[in-house]
């Protein structure tokens, strides 16, 4: 394939695009493996659960209530998930809350089969359609592409403001650090746990509305937004979120270039291959300390 | 006393009989292939049960081993190598009888593997598989073992589905009976499906005495002491890496067999073998067998996979592993077939028994 400068522009762009999405879905690990020390299987459901009640709310209203009301909803899935099937467990081993977490996903998923069948769904665009494009010279983006970059800029950044500045946010950061101090503190560590499921319920479904004019949603579209997202949780070093962005960008733009020299059939290889390779080689992250690695628990 | 632990498998072989014996009188042979189908199902269960329970490693990825097998079995029966016969290897496999001539539905005539040499291709692929995979993944905990392994088997799925010599979403079919002997194969023929449940059942039953011995061997006590606790271990000289990669290998075997010998008998697979529901879904029987319980693995493998290839839970098939896997892990992490869940139920209702009493 020829590799012309627009050309280039335009898988750059798509890369980053993908690698935004997959920024948000790694943060909403992040944000429950900080407070409780589980990965989340389930947390590309969320994002699945998003783009589909939205959909279906669409019908009855504007979009941006659409929109609203499928946060809203899922991140009170969330709670309850963690309230029913979590919550109450007494130190629970990792390979429980492992089975747990995937059983968890297996529900949604064929909840959502049963609620909404196979088919394909999409939002519509939020400004334009489909075909709608900015020229930026020669490279041409399309407005969703730009809401995509801007609402998950906003998340990123609505979110340090809230660990850092905000009563909750600060207690949920205590209790990640070291709960029992946090404990003694008065701060109720359980609640703080069904705060960071409804916090990162709501990321994904929000990250999940945003991108489904472009990738449109399924009942089964969670799984493989879930493993690139913990490969970019894993690439920036599980728990930094800050991280996640810069290794979602990457993930995105190598996995949008890899067209290039593979068919677009083994697009998931590529991301797959990545994240076996990052934890045989530097399970760390690439910005993560290793010294700091060796003192968690796994 | 060194053959008490073999009587459980006369009753295992009783067992088997029994079942048999029952389709004839009920008049309900048909029910043979599914019976068929579990046992081989079950082979992936109880090598992924000595892997899970007595070495303590998770995999998310054992639908990847049964894929290969699978897969690599169907490619060489079917491929048609007729074109290439000028190729040296291609002639020195003719020469050496790996090769065989037979003919299509359309009356072509198709030179391709004999189905032993390609079930034995597809083993030692697989064993190469999981020694390169195993290798550095069983160095991972946890989460990170977890996730690993479930990439592994999201790149089988993909590749599989991706590729166009695999049939990419259509899978591979026509694949031949695997002739064991003349009057013994491996097929989905009516005619010989008694004798292919015997096949499979047979499979398990010395799939079972292999790993029966492996637990009580030194080797087992070695694993054990890897569950309980890896690093008192591995400080009283247990070369624990090791041991958790031979398992992992052996584990891997077990699927691949499983595989090859399934899609014989099918005549065909798909990529729906590989995807991750199968992975869950063996890990989701091993835990309700009870983890480290080989038959309580055994008797869910059986059940489970049989009752839902019956098609007893509907369009809640996958919802109801997942299910079961909630509420197992919830309730009972133990697992179901395990005596202490048996006597704490027991306790339960005694303890409400007496206090009915007292009431």
């Amino acid at each position: 394939m020829d590799m012309n400068i627009e050309l280039f522009f335009q898988y750059l762009v798509a890369g980053i695009t993908y690698g935004t999405i997959y920024a948000i879905v790694a943060i909403g690990f992040n944000i429950i493996y900080n407070t409780t020390g589980i990965i989340n299987f389930a947390q590309g459901e969320f994002v699945m659960l998003g783009g589909m009640i939205a959909v279906s709310m669409h019908a009855f209203m504007p979009l941006p209530s659409a929109i609203l009301a499928a946060v809203l909803l899922t991140m009170i899935i969330g709670a309850l998930i963690e309230i029913t099937f979590i919550r109450w467990l007494v130190k629970p081993s990792v390979l429980r809350m492992i089975m747990i977490t995937i059983g968890l996903s297996i529900i949604i998923r064929e909840g959502a089969l049963h609620i909404w069948g196979e088919s394909v769904r999409a939002l519509p665009y939020f400004t334009g359609t489909a075909v709608t494009a900015i020229d930026a010279g020669g490279v041409f983006i399309s407005p969703q592409v730009l809401w995509v970059i801007g609402i998950s800029s906003i998340v990123v950044v609505a979110l340090n403001l809230f660990f850092s500045y905000t009563l909750l946010g600060r207690q949920m950061r205590a209790c990640s650090s070291n709960r029992d101090a946090a404990r003694l503190c008065g701060i109720s560590a359980k609640n703080m746990v069904t705060f960071s499921f409804v916090l990162s319920a709501g990321i994904g479904a929000l990250a999940g509305c945003v991108v489904s004019p472009i990738t449109y949603v399924q009942y089964d579209s969670g799984t493989g937004l879930a493993i690139k997202g913990f490969t970019v949780a894993i690439l920036g070093g599980l728990g930094n979120s800050m991280a996640a962005v810069a290794a979602g960008m990457l993930l995105g733009i190598l996995e949008s270039f890899s067209i290039w020299v593979m068919p677009t059939a083994y697009k998931d290889v590529i991301s797959i291959a990545i994240l076996l390779l990052i934890l045989f080689v530097r399970p760390s992250g690439l910005f993560g300390s290793k010294e700091a690695f060796s003192l968690k628990e796994f | 006393m060194r053959f008490q632990k073999y009587f459980p498998v006369t009753g295992l072989i009783a067992a088997v009989i029994a079942i048999q014996l029952l389709t004839y009188f009920t008049d309900s042979a048909y029910m043979l292939t599914q019976l068929t189908m579990s046992a081989y199902y079950s082979l992936v269960i109880i090598g992924l049960c000595i892997l899970m329970g007595y070495a303590g490693q998770i995999s998310i990825g054992h639908a990847g081993f049964f894929a290969i097998g699978g897969y690599i079995s169907a490619f060489l029966t079917t491929f048609n190598l007729l074109p290439h016969t000028t190729n040296s290897l291609v002639s020195f496999f003719s020469k050496t009888g790996f090769l065989k001539m037979s003919e299509d539905l359309y009356g072509g005539s198709v030179l391709h593997f004999q189905p032993w040499a390609a079930c034995v291709m597809a083993v030692l692929f697989t064993i190469i598989v999981a020694y390169l995979i195993g290798g550095p993944v069983l160095k991972l905990k946890g989460h990170y073992l977890a996730m690993a392994t479930l990439g592994f088997g999201i790149i089988v799925y993909r590749i599989v589905l991706g590729t166009s010599f695999f049939g990419a979403a259509d899978g591979l079919s026509d694949v031949p009976p695997f002739v064991i002997f003349p009057g013994l194969e491996v097929s989905g023929k009516s005619s010989a499906r008694i004798q292919n449940y015997y096949i499979a059942s047979g499979l398990v039953i010395a799939g079972v005495i292999i790993l029966l011995n492996l637990i009580d061997s030194r080797i087992g006590r070695a694993l054990r002491s890897i569950h309980g606790a890896e690093d008192a271990a591995s400080a009283m000289g247990v070369n624990t890496a090791k041991y958790k990669l031979h398992i992992f290998v052996l584990s891997a075997v077990f699927a691949a067999v499983a595989g090859a010998l399934l899609t014989h008998y099918n005549g065909g697979i798909g990529p729906s073998e590989a995807s991750v529901m199968k992975s869950v879904r063996y890990v989701a029987i091993v835990a309700i067998g009870g983890m480290a319980n080989l038959w309580g693995s055994l008797i869910m493998g059986f059940l489970l996979n049989f009752l839902s290839m019956r098609g007893y839970f509907g369009s809640f098939d996958d919802a109801v592993f997942g299910a079961i896997l909630i509420i197992i892990m919830l309730f009972a992490p133990e697992g179901l077939l395990h005596k202490d869940f048996f006597s704490g139920i027991k306790k339960m209702f005694s303890r409400t028994a007496k206090e009915e009493e007292k009431a």
